[in-house]
């Protein structure tokens, strides 16, 4: 406890243990697999709904990234952060969903491609 | 507001004080008068008295006005002339009533403050400029006002018949015009500075470009109205720096100061001036100016073109009164003429003058439009002017002005009505005997008298004002004026050749057989086109012509055509029939006589030119003309030194250029007048066109005559040495804007748009190859973050 009260944490002191407790870097390899899998699938799909849900899962592994960080340096910044993405990211989300179906409704289509036309 | 109105209203009240008070300088004046020998006198103006002359500028622009409002209301009627008439009769009473009570001291009407400003030490000459809406009036002023709003009066009544065929926008626009011409008249002649001087100056100089250009849909019209403007803006040129370079020796462009100091000899810092540049150079710019708008030599190329307008305005604006202008101009500034001890640009205008004088008269004897015949006559006259003041005779040139501007008038609206009445037609060879025409025993008259006076007969107007200048010519010393004795020689020998050719017109067109071809005017034309033996409804029904019979009232003044004068026109038809519609060999065309308003007008103005005689008596040595010259600051005596036979010069030179015109005449008659009497027994002409003898000696002289039928190709000449360089160089310029000036800018403004060219195609519109860019660059940085950490 002594310790806790001088400023560092039970995960910096080294327990629990690794390989028997989850740590951050357990965090920060699912953040990091998440964050792949988003920008892969941005990468490779098409569809732009499924593009836009893959923008979602790379925020929220950077989400998960900044809670472990909080929680590692027992600092609240990083998870009041989160809840504003959050919100920011809800507000987002409303208003991508209706701009796809804008695109949509103007090409008939959901191909990313379609809009190819959109060059300079 | 009231800041501008208050002195007005004290001028206005002060007047009456003034006139009162004008007694007691009365006696001085006459003192003045006493001693003025030789050089200029000048006495101080009284401010004050005399506003009743202030009356000419606000009618003037008022009825201007009211012509422009009539036009906006789509007038129909000639009420635009009648106003106008109106107005400048109560200008000419107003001028009058002034000049009646005038006392010889000049006065200065108060209009308002119209520019007043000051700078840097006050009190000091040259660091205010003051230029009020004011009048300096002085004899000179008024013998100018009196001929120019009596003539406008006049000719303002005889255009409201010769435009009649334009009656509706044309007609306000015209009279509108006119008003506005002797509003600016009114400034430039009594301008009380320079500055409004120049205002009128100006403003005559746009007066006769919009009236030169009147018939704006013919393009010899146009044309004409741009190269009088243009021209006029080269002589202004010099007026301008005159004007400056007054303002910067005397520190002020008044009249009043500035005479009072030249009289002292001083300039503005109290320095002498003669001797120096002040007297040298300044009156040389004036002279400049003067020449562009009095149309004298290198300049006179504007006037006979300028004949393009209806021909009251050429009688009125480039015959009688602002051509006329350039005479005054120098008249006006003759304290500073006089000032220069070698009278260089006295001598330059004498020169100028008496060139300009023979120059005309020999183009005149070779051209055959009579109404060019009278704008040549005019230069040739101004350069007699321009002789006059430059041979020491203000007083010669003043009063031949103003027996010029009735003769000449006179002469004008005969001539246009001549040209009413033919068709247009205008060449002298196709015209003859008109005086014996029915209704036209008038004209022949008074262009007669006009004649006569322009010949110089013994007894007219003309023949005693030209003699004081050809008396001059002969009495000047050499060492005053160089070469004075020459150009009286030249003057003596032109004034023989104005009586050849006005005898020339008078004898052909006026006398011998009836006989004449109509001019193609189609307006013109239809006034007096009238086949006998159909019925006026069957004949607008063939020509279709659109002939109204709504308007029959604005045309009741050619009801002289007795029987068939219904041939009124609807205003807006009057553009419709085409050109050279006529064929003399197959219709009947009636000479169209004058009507009763311009009868009415040339009646007067022959009266007035008759009369223009007696004042020569009316006082020793010139006469009333001369008197109000002297009583001018313009006085200046120039010595009488020409003795021949015992008898002084004006006895002399009466003899003289009577027989001179004598001879000039009894040329003309036998050249070109017809058989018996009318030929004066000498004559042969039997029909308009032959003329044996005259057409003899035009082939004996060939080329000269053709050189001088085309005006000795000046325009040409000018074309070449002016025009094209100019082209030429403007082209070179061109190409130098485009190329050069463009070209830079236009390698400048390439520079993004080649940058852009070259970036614009990774905007491919492949959201994957954006998304894959921001992956890769991402990818990137963060490689740098960790090789550089490491």
């Amino acid at each position: 406890m002594n310790t806790l009260l001088l400023g560092s944490t039970l995960a910096q002191s080294g327990f629990p243990a690794p390989m028997s407790e989850i740590t951050l870097a357990h965090y920060l390899v699912v953040s990091a697999i998440m964050f792949t899998l988003g920008l892969i699938g941005f990468l490779t799909r098409r569809n732009l709904i499924v593009m836009f849900l893959c923008t979602e899962l790379m925020f929220q592994a950077s989400g998960i990234a900044l809670i472990a960080f909080s929680r590692f340096h027992l600092l609240y910044t990083g998870q009041t952060f989160v809840i504003f993405v959050l919100t920011v990211a809800a507000a987002e989300a409303a208003m991508a969903l209706a701009l796809v179906v804008l695109l949509f409704r103007r090409k008939e289509s959901l191909d990313a491609e379609a809009w190819k036309d959109m060059q300079g | 507001m009231t800041n501008w109105a208050e002195p007005a209203i004290t001028s206005l009240l002060g007047a009456a004080f003034a006139l009162a008070d004008d007694g007691a300088h009365a006696g001085q004046a006459a003192d003045h008068a006493g001693h003025a020998a030789h050089a200029a006198h000048v006495i101080p103006a009284a401010v004050g008295g005399a506003s009743a002359i202030l009356l000419v500028p606000i009618v003037t622009l008022l009825a201007t006005i009211i012509c422009g409002v009539l036009a906006a209301l789509g007038n129909k009627t000639k009420l635009p002339a009648w106003i106008s008439v109106g107005a400048l009769a109560i200008c000419f009473g107003a001028v009058l009533s002034v000049y009646l009570g005038f006392d010889g001291v000049p006065k200065i009407a108060y209009g308002f403050q119209w520019i007043n400003f000051a700078w840097g030490p006050e009190g000091k000459p040259g660091h205010s400029l003051v230029a009020d809406f004011s009048f300096y009036v002085d004899t000179l002023t008024l013998l100018w006002m009196l001929f120019v709003t009596g003539l406008a009066a006049i000719i303002a009544l005889y255009a409201s018949e010769y435009m009649s065929h334009d009656v509706g926008l044309g007609y306000c626009r015209f009279f509108a015009a006119f008003n506005l011409f002797v509003f600016s008249m009114a400034c430039l002649v009594m301008g009380d500075n320079l500055l409004l001087t120049f205002l009128g100056w100006e403003g005559v100089g746009l007066c006769s470009y919009l009236l030169i250009g009147y018939f704006y849909q013919r393009k010899e019209a146009v044309a004409a109205a741009k190269k009088a403007f243009i021209i006029n803006r080269i002589g202004d040129l010099g007026f301008i720096l005159g004007i400056m370079s007054v303002f910067v020796a005397f520190g002020t462009l008044q009249l009043d100061p500035l005479f009072a100091m030249i009289q002292k000899g001083v300039d503005a810092g109290g320095n002498p001036i003669a001797g120096t540049w002040i007297v040298e150079v300044i009156p040389f710019l004036f002279a400049i100016g003067a020449f562009g708008k009095s149309a004298q030599i290198f300049f006179y190329v504007w006037l006979p073109d300028a004949m393009e307008g209806p021909t009251p305005v050429s009688a009125l604006i480039h015959a009688a009164t602002m051509v006329t202008a350039g005479v005054y101009l120098i008249a006006r500034m003759y304290p500073i003429f006089a000032a220069d001890e070698a009278k260089m640009a006295l001598t330059f205008v004498a020169w100028s003058g008496a060139i300009t004088a023979f120059w005309a008269a020999t183009i005149e004897m070779a051209i055959f439009d009579i109404k060019r015949v009278m704008g040549y006559s005019t230069i040739s006259q101004l350069g007699f002017m321009f002789a006059g003041l430059g041979l020491l005779t203000p007083q010669g040139a003043a009063y031949h002005t103003f027996t010029h501007a009735f003769f000449k008038a006179t002469l004008f609206l005969g001539v246009g009505a001549v040209m009413h009445g033919f068709g247009g037609q205008l060449d002298l060879r196709r015209m003859s005997g008109v005086i014996w025409m029915k209704g036209f025993g008038l004209v022949g008259v008074a262009m007669l008298i006009g004649s006569m006076n322009l010949t110089g007969v013994p007894g007219t107007a003309g023949f005693f004002s030209k003699d004081m200048i050809l008396a001059q010519g002969f009495s000047t010393p050499d060492s005053m004026i160089g070469g004075a004795r020459w150009l009286g020689w030249l003057l003596l020998l032109t004034a023989g050749m104005t009586a050849y050719y006005t005898g020339r017109t008078f004898f052909r067109v006026y006398l011998g057989p009836k006989d004449f071809v109509p001019g193609n005017d189609a307006e013109l034309i239809d006034l007096g086109r009238h086949p006998k033996g159909t019925s006026l409804e069957d004949w607008h029904a063939q020509h279709g012509h659109g002939h109204g019979h709504d308007d029959h009232a604005s045309h009741a003044s050619h009801a002289s055509h007795a029987g068939h004068d219904s041939h009124g026109r609807s205003a807006s038809d009057h553009r419709t029939a085409t050109k050279l519609d006529f064929d003399p060999t197959t219709e009947q065309f009636d000479p169209h006589p004058p009507g009763i308003a311009m009868k009415a007008a040339i009646a007067i103005a022959m009266v007035l030119s008759v009369l223009a005689a007696i004042p020569y008596f009316m006082g020793p040595h010139g006469g009333w003309a001369a008197e109000m010259v002297n009583k001018s600051s313009a006085s200046y005596h120039g010595p009488d030194t020409f003795n021949f036979l015992g008898i002084t010069s004006h006895y002399a030179m009466y003899l003289i250029s009577a027989v001179v015109g004598f001879i000039g005449l009894l040329i003309a008659a036998y050249l070109h007048g017809p058989k018996g009497w009318q030929g004066l027994f000498i004559g042969c002409r039997e029909s308009a066109g032959v003329a044996p003898r005259a057409d003899k000696l035009v082939g004996m002289f060939g080329p000269l005559t053709k050189a001088a039928l085309n005006k000795y190709y000046v325009d040409e000449m000018y074309d070449a040495v002016i025009r094209t360089p100019l082209k030429v160089l403007a082209n070179i310029f061109y190409l130098i804007d485009q190329f050069i000036v463009d070209g830079l800018v236009n390698a400048i403004g390439a520079i993004p748009k080649f940058l852009g060219k070259t970036i614009r195609p990774m905007q491919s519109g492949e959201l994957h190859g954006y998304a894959l860019g921001m992956a890769g660059g991402l990818a990137v940085l963060v490689l740098i973050v960790v090789l550089a950490a490491s």
